[in-house]
């Protein structure tokens, strides 16, 4: 009983490691930036089709992982050079069309290039199946994905809280004109900050592909599950995103393995419970 | 009265060709070539291809021709305006095609106001061949495909069995009509469980079946995402080594995707109609046709086999009626009709229209770096279970 318990926390936080993972870039993006990217999954899509792609060519899939960091970030750096930045001051139903927009095409592009089926990916036999810890099966792929995730919390919260670049965030979030006045190049923090979120988001859907799978309705089929981490974790907030979707994470296999009869229900149920206890989400900085 | 009325029109066909003569067949294609099924379209569209390659666009004196309509999904009225239109603006003399139940649902009202025969190439739902007398079936139906894996099951040894099916209608007859069989074999159904069409999360639900303890699992969810999705999930926890075999009918294993499912799909026991490895010289011209006009697609499946057989089927009932085509003659022509199919022999059921053929049992296995399904028992050809 207890072993089972603990296993279906494991898968849990799994899940909601990956959840969190994606949904950072865009927790960032609606509190910090204000602005409501519902563009974000289509990036962490590129991701996955472009890990896809190269272990196609031969790259090993670890390998792969940096590659489609930096490749995302670039792409959502240039994005947001090119696009993003004139809707920044627009109201927030500009913001939505144009980015649902972006995500059609992008779900349209993918189709073209790699056609309409899920793509398969084969990961490198050390983190096939599963290894006994504690009188515990745990999925090795799963601890991999666990490690790793938490390692970049961490060093996203010491970049945030400890660095330079991370205290000039911040000042442009709490007031973009004063911190431009005392010579911040808010401009360029937005840019940056951007291109990080969206590279996170990903390396997410690269990381996602095992557990999600991975076809051209990405962006669509699983917005829903990023917008639930922000809105429920206060969005703006990483400690609130990384908690919302650990939580979102454990009770959805913890609802699917024990009521199975109610299946995804479970976690739509939380969320309506936890929206109407914190309306501005858990960490929310907005009334 | 009839001798003179012969000669008449006989005199007529030499002296100005009547106006059927010059007119093409015109059929219309119906089924998903966009979105998330469009694989099916294509298929089914090579697959009609493949037979026109091998035996002419040309039959009983008419031309054949065939006119695509895009469903872009599981969309009933989209299904339905397409074959309106069809029926009035482009006259066609088939309805064919139908990936998915809705689509032929839909549709089925509009053959029948129209009188056109609707050769349906794919959808499976029992149901839909009572649905209008035009219907015309030459692919296969669920409790067709499911009944003997029930069966086999219990003969060979296996007594209790999990069942995971997607929750939808077509899982929910998966279901029952696999209940019934093996429950009816002797055997028993430890647990049974239904998985939401939108999950992101498979996990859980394998999780649960492992901790159950069954000898096999029975499964039904669609072709592509979750199939995959199951197996990995299969293979990750280690049910095969906890002694849980997987049971399913063949469209998880479909031999489209049978390769992409990789290493986690070898040694699936599936029950199915048609398998790109089943050996007879009708397989092997079909599969070379195919080849030819859809090189590069992948592997035929199951639907290019109905689109094949489809067009053998309006073939023939052009041949019969000499290309005079009228819906209900079609129909009647096709009754008790009988083919030597890729799949091996089917014929057309004169009561229900559905097609009756043999089901094999089969196992995926690994042949040069490439999977398979490989047949190793078979059932008598059989009805549709469903209208028993």
């Amino acid at each position: 009983m207890v072993a089972r318990l603990a296993g279906v926390l494991f898968d849990g936080i799994a899940y909601g490691s990956l959840l969190y993972l994606v949904s950072i870039g865009l927790s960032v993006t609606m509190g910090l930036m204000r602005f409501v990217n519902l563009a974000h999954g289509a990036f962490a899509m590129l991701g996955g089709y472009l890990s896809v792609a190269l272990v196609r060519q031969g790259v090993p899939f670890l390998a792969t992982l940096p590659l489609v960091f930096v490749a995302v970030a670039l792409a959502g750096g240039v994005l947001e050079r090119a696009l993003y930045r004139r809707l920044y001051r627009a109201p927030q139903l500009d913001q939505v069309l144009f980015s649902i927009g972006l995500t059609f095409m992008a779900v349209a592009a993918a189709t073209w290039v790699f056609g309409p089926s899920q793509q398969p990916v084969r990961l490198p036999e050390p983190l096939r199946g599963q290894i006994r810890l504690a009188g515990l099966d745990l999925g090795r792929y799963r601890l991999f994905l666990v490690a790793l995730v938490a390692a970049l919390a961490i060093l996203l919260r010491l970049l945030v809280e400890r660095t330079r670049f991370g205290a000039r965030l911040r000042a442009a979030v709490d007031d973009p004109a004063v911190a431009a006045a005392m010579g911040i190049d808010v401009a360029r923090v937005s840019a940056v900050t951007f291109a990080l979120g969206t590279g996170l988001a990903g390396l997410g859907g690269a990381l996602g592909v095992e557990v999600l799978g991975l076809d051209p309705t990405f962006p669509v089929k699983y917005l829903v599950y990023f917008l639930l981490a922000v809105v429920v974790g206060g969005a703006g907030s990483l400690q609130g995103t990384a908690v919302a979707a650990l939580a979102l994470g454990v009770f959805d296999v913890a609802g699917k393995y024990y009521v199975p009869q109610l299946g995804a229900f479970v976690i739509y149920a939380l969320m309506v419970v936890l929206l109407v206890a914190f309306p501005a989400g858990l960490y929310g900085r907005r009334a | 009265m009839i001798q003179r009325a012969l000669w008449t029109t006989a005199l007529l066909a030499v002296a100005t060709p009547p106006a059927w003569a010059a007119e093409p067949i015109r059929i219309g294609l119906i089924a998903p070539f966009s979105g998330p099924f469009a694989e099916y379209g294509k298929q089914m569209q090579a697959g009609m291809q493949a037979y026109v390659k091998l035996n002419g666009d040309t039959v009983a004196g008419r031309k054949v021709e065939v006119i695509v309509r895009d469903t872009t999904g599981p969309v009933p009225e989209v299904a339905k305006r397409l074959a309106q239109e069809l029926v009035v603006r482009e006259k066609v003399d088939f309805l064919a095609g139908f990936g998915l139940t809705p689509e032929a649902l839909a549709v089925a009202d509009v053959a029948t106001q129209a009188k056109k025969p609707m050769i349906v190439m794919n959808a499976a739902s029992s149901v839909i061949t009572t649905r209008s007398p035009y219907v015309v079936r030459v692919s296969m139906t669920l409790p067709q495909i499911t009944v003997p894996i029930a069966g086999w099951a219990a003969k060979n040894g296996i007594k209790k069995v999990f069942i995971l099916v997607s929750d939808y209608a077509p899982g929910l007859d998966a279901e029952a009509a696999f209940r019934k069989a093996f429950t009816g074999a002797g055997g028993e159904i430890v647990d049974a469980i239904r998985v939401p069409l939108r999950n992101p999360e498979f996990a859980p639900f394998i999780q649960r079946v492992k901790d159950a303890r069954p000898e096999a699992v029975f499964v039904f969810v669609p072709a592509g995402e979750q199939g995959i999705a199951f197996m990995k999930g299969f293979q990750e926890r280690g049910l095969a080594a906890a002694g849980i075999k997987v049971i399913a009918t063949g469209d998880i294993t479909d031999d489209h995707v049978v390769d992409a499912m990789g290493d986690a799909a070898v040694g699936m026991i599936t029950s199915f109609h048609y398998s790109a490895a089943h050996d007879s010289p009708e397989n092997r011209a079909f599969l070379k046709a195919y080849g030819e006009v859809a090189g590069g697609a992948g592997r035929a499946n199951f639907m290019a086999v109905a689109g094949y057989d489809g067009m053998a089927a309006m073939y023939e009932a052009a041949r019969k009626l000499e290309g005079r085509l009228d819906g209900d003659r079609v129909v009647e022509a096709l009754k008790g009709w009988k083919r030597e199919s890729p799949r091996g022999p089917i014929s057309i059921d004169p009561e229900t229209r559905d097609v009756v053929q043999t089901i094999y049992i089969r196992r995926v296995e690994a042949r040069d770096g490439h999977n398979w399904n490989v047949e190793f028992d078979q059932t008598a050809p059989m009805k549709d279970p469903g209208k028993a």
